[in-house]
């Protein structure tokens, strides 16, 4: 197979064309006559051009180069890359769902306002909360939703708090989330079992504290046993508990954040609910919240009044807008669809499963890594690489080797309180087989460090291209193609 | 647990095998540390599973409620339109290769995500005229917001400055993101359908760190930008451009104008409607401002083998690395989104795309017209892209009523966001036909006269 590296300007010739527009079957008008000169383009943009085959082989090129869920393992720690269903995609596809606009009087939406009003139903059920909004894209979106709800309740109570609790071994996006919803925050550090330290804890806590942030099970894939001390603690203050959601995949029937004491929650249906995660995007965010946080909810709201579903936009303690129209309803269509096929039964086992997987394979990998934390884990757990880097491998390197094996390495140097971490999140949709044969690959490179370190440190060796100098992207920064490119062949760099 | 559901795969043996690994007897003891007062005592209340044929029925069912463009000519636009997408669109993006990946933060592994966002990344810069884009936005709408935050940022400004005839969804969620952030916004005066520009210049001062408009704007007018590009400049506030990327083929780019930010949603290339999501923002700025781009950016560099090769890069700016000192959360991007409208804009090509833009430009001409001939007035005094507003003699609701009764999903109400009352903002795309048009037309007569 003779490699493919074209950009798809550098196979586009002029003439060329990938589709076939109607002639129009109205009078021409000459743009000259309509507009000033100086609004109208004169000279065009450089789209490709190439037929369309030319397009299907380029596109197919690429995703050839690409590793997804239906290639090989993802076990990527905090990201619960499951399997994305195929009837999910072709629900979404569905014209009913996918040519309608947001716009259309309600009558004639009633069956996507139907399904919206349901899936906030069932994620208020599932969340323990008594309303959720659909509309955050995206779990960081929904982390700041969250919080202006939070700035908000306490604004109306005649208070201004400043001040957002996070612990250590939070996502990255807790506290940027918090800076962006105009708060401060203060990181609690984690105790030598991984959890939040109660006593570091009660010494923050205090009239100026608006919400603490906690992913439950944290990061470390451990469950906050001390959950609802902590709540008390904060409650006590006058302060509201923020879920990050992103590790729900653990929790589904066994217990919910509303029973921890959980006041508002943010859920990544692109992690629990099956939704693709698309290379990046699109997600989606909903957000729930108990009783006392509805009126703040960001409108419109989707409500129910006999049988007929209508968006209420009279909400006036609301914090407003968060993103256009009602969300991402093509991937909302998919989490619902989701839910249906699995019901309550099927939601519990998908935690009990990828709770079992989780602890089976770190009970496999212990004897070889360092493994932080002794007590039982939930759906990921993670390891540390320090062993191996006083052997000078370090976990980029196992990760990068695992490359050649069809997997893709777990999530590295992430939380950031653990030295050379590997987080690892099996899932419940990955058969034993898959685990065990993960786990031969891990032990095969904890050997290999100890015996034939290079072959690590010089991996990957099976990928289209070696590791990549991303210092030198980072330093002279070439963010897009320039024609004058092709002609010499090399890149004009966008000084910055 | 067993393997009823077809998502899960552990065999009863299976389960027996890892509990007796864990010398554990029964799943539940996996979950000891969940204290006894948290725990659920009953399954969820949620619906029973459904059989995926049944399940597929279901859904039909359900979809087939909402009338859709398919069968119902669409005259809605206001920041979503009703635009053909070529089949090979859903066919690049259904490669589960790009659809089930996560972020590219395994470059070797996924050239393919990274040189097509790259690929996005040009096409952007080549419509808006801009030097630098990032990898998308959650929506045009949010796009807006962030461009607003970051002039904020970069010039130490209090306040930005955006005209009410910018889509009524941008300002309302520019609202409160300004209100999460801590700064201004003002909203500049209309006049008729455009800016007011007397008012632009009374308006502005030495602490309004950006003028933000939209081309065109919420009314379908085409704003002058060279006129908006010299206000702002004056005193020295940012240049921000909410564009529609189709229009962009015909209209000069906002870059030779002098925008310092572009943004705007790829809908019209490539994307459904969708119930308006999800869409795409895109973003793109000026050559001084890359380092402040907020979201995901994929540069060029080498291998160690010194092979071409694409990775995320200036990532210090991002959430991850800055944590409470990012300017920006966002997390993701609408890499998928993002890489539907470049295949599409492949497919339309440099010459394609300038003959969509010019159908949309001319069918909307021509309704108009025809509108006009029947003596009703187009509110419109500058030129218009692929949308216009009518006044009617009754009120936009029953006129839509009537419409609908014929088969045909009218315009947007302007009263609910400008108190307009009897106007109606009409989107003709090139997906209308003449006699679509010419059908609206005259049921609209009889809705009036009849």
């Amino acid at each position: 197979m003779v490699e493919y590296n074209e950009l798809i300007f550098e196979i586009s010739r002029s003439g060329r064309i990938g589709s076939s527009l109607p002639e129009s079957d109205v009078p021409k008008v000459n743009l000259q006559n309509k507009l000033p000169d100086h609004l109208i383009r004169t000279e065009l943009a450089e789209l490709p051009e190439v037929s369309e085959l030319q397009l299907v082989r380029h596109y197919t090129a690429l995703s050839n180069k690409n590793h997804g869920i239906d290639n090989g393992f993802y076990p990527l720690g905090s990201c619960t890359m499951k399997y994305n269903p195929k009837i999910n995609e072709d629900v979404a596809r569905l014209e009913g769902f996918s040519r309608i606009h947001p716009y259309q009087p309600v009558e004639t939406v009633q069956g996507a306002l139907k399904l919206l009003h349901e899936l906030q139903e069932d994620l208020a059920e599932i969340t323990g909360m008594d309303a959720v909004t659909l509309q955050p894209s995206a779990g960081a979106q929904g982390e700041w939703a969250g919080l202006m709800m939070v700035k908000a309740y306490h604004k109306q109570k005649g208070e201004k708090r400043t001040k957002v609790l996070v612990p250590d071994s939070a996502h990255g996006t807790n506290p940027a989330s918090a800076t962006v919803a105009g708060f401060r925050t203060v990181t609690i550090p984690s105790n030598g079992d991984g959890l939040v330290d109660l006593e570091e804890l009660k010494k923050h806590v205090d009239d100026d504290t608006a919400a603490l942030m906690l992913t439950n099970p944290n990061t470390l894939g451990l469950f906050e046993k001390e959950i609802i001390e902590i709540a008390k603690v904060v409650h006590g203050a006058g302060g509201l508990l923020y879920y990050d959601g992103a590790n729900a995949n653990a929790i589904l029937g066994k217990t919910t954040p509303g029973k921890m004491g959980f006041d508002i929650v943010h859920l990544n249906l692109h992690k629990t609910f099956t939704t693709p995660h698309g290379g990046g995007g699109p997600g989606a965010g909903p957000v729930g919240v108990k009783k006392k946080l509805i009126p703040y909810l960001p409108v419109p709201r989707i409500e129910k009044q006999n049988d007929q579903y209508f968006l209420n936009d009279n909400q006036p303690l609301s914090i407003g807008r968060v993103k256009g129209y009602y969300g991402n309803f093509g991937i909302l269509v998919r989490a619902y669809t989701y839910i249906r096929t699995m019901g309550p039964v099927g939601l519990r086992q998908v935690s009990e499963s990828a709770v079992l997987h989780a602890n089976y394979l770190r009970k496999k990998l212990e004897p070889y890594f360092d493994s932080p934390f002794s007590q039982v884990c939930k759906h990921e757990f993670v390891l540390s690489g320090s062993r191996q880097k006083k052997l000078g491998v370090r976990t980029l390197d196992m990760a990068k080797r695992l490359l050649d094996f069809g997997c893709h390495p777990p999530t590295i140097y992430f939380p950031l309180n653990v030295e050379e971490c590997l987080m690892i999140e099996p899932t419940e949709t990955e058969s034993k087989e898959t685990i065990d044969a993960f786990a031969e690959v891990m032990i095969q490179i904890a050997k290999e460090v100890e015996g034939n370190p290079d072959i690590v440190l010089d991996a990957p060796h099976t990928t289209t291209i070696g590791r990549l100098d991303e210092v030198q992207a980072a330093r002279k920064p070439v963010v897009r193609h320039s024609k004058e490119k092709t002609e010499e062949g090399k890149a004009e760099s966008v000084k910055s | 647990m067993t393997s009823t559901y077809r998502y899960l795969p552990d065999t009863k043996h299976d389960q027996e095998e890892m509990l007796a690994a864990l010398n554990l007897s029964t799943v539940d003891e996996l979950f000891s540390d969940l204290p006894s007062d948290i725990r659920m005592d009953h399954e969820l209340n949620i619906p029973e599973a459904v059989p995926e044929p049944l399940l597929m029925k279901k859904m039909q069912q359900l979809s087939s409620i909402n009338k859709h463009a398919n069968d119902y000519p669409i005259f809605l636009g206001a920041g979503t339109y009703d635009h053909y997408i070529p089949s090979v669109v859903n066919h690049m993006i259904s490669r589960s290769e790009f659809y089930t990946a996560y972020t590219p933060y395994q470059p070797e592994i996924s050239q393919g995500e990274l040189q097509a966002i790259f690929e996005f990344q040009t096409m952007v810069c080549e419509l808006t005229g801009m030097d630098a884009a990032n990898s998308s936005m959650y929506d045009g709408f949010t796009s807006l917001a962030e461009a607003a935050s970051l002039a904020v940022a970069s010039t130490k400004r209090p306040r930005v400055l955006i005209s009410k005839s910018v889509h009524p969804e941008s300002r309302a969620i520019l609202n409160t993101v300004s209100d999460g952030q801590g700064y201004k916004v003002e909203e500049a005066e209309l006049n008729v359908d455009v800016t007011d520009l007397k008012n632009l210049k009374e308006q502005i001062d030495m602490d309004t760190a950006a003028v933000i408009v939209q081309y065109p704007n919420f009314f379908g007018s085409i704003e002058d930008l060279q006129e908006i590009k010299h206000i702002a400049q004056d005193k020295g506030a940012l240049f921000i451009v909410s564009a529609n990327p189709l229009a962009l083929a015909l209209l000069e780019a906002p870059g030779k104008i002098g925008a310092d930010i572009v943004i705007g949603d790829m809908q019209p290339l490539g994307l459904p409607m969708s119930f308006g999501g999800p869409h795409c923002g895109y973003f793109a700025v000026r050559k001084k401002f890359m380092r402040n781009l907020p979201g995901r950016i994929v540069g060029q560099t080498k291998d160690v083998n010194g092979k071409r090769g694409f990775v995320l890069t200036l990532q210090a700016r991002e959430q991850h690395i800055r944590r409470d000192k990012a300017s920006s959360n966002i997390c993701s991007n609408q890499a998928l989104n993002a890489l539907a409208s470049s295949v599409c804009m492949t497919a339309l090509g440099k010459q394609g795309i300038r003959h969509m833009a010019q159908l949309n430009f001319e069918k909307a001409d021509y309704m108009a017209k025809r509108l006009e001939d029947k003596g009703y007035k187009i509110k419109n005094r500058s030129p218009f892209f692929n949308e216009f507003v009518i006044e009617l003699p009754t009120a936009v609701k029953e006129v839509n009523h009537t419409l609908f009764e014929a088969g045909i999903i009218g315009g947007y109400d302007l009263e609910k966001d400008y108190g307009f009352k009897n106007q109606m903002l009409v989107a003709v795309t090139e997906q209308r036909t003449k006699e679509e048009i010419d059908h609206f037309v005259e049921t609209l007569e009889g809705a009036v006269h009849g």
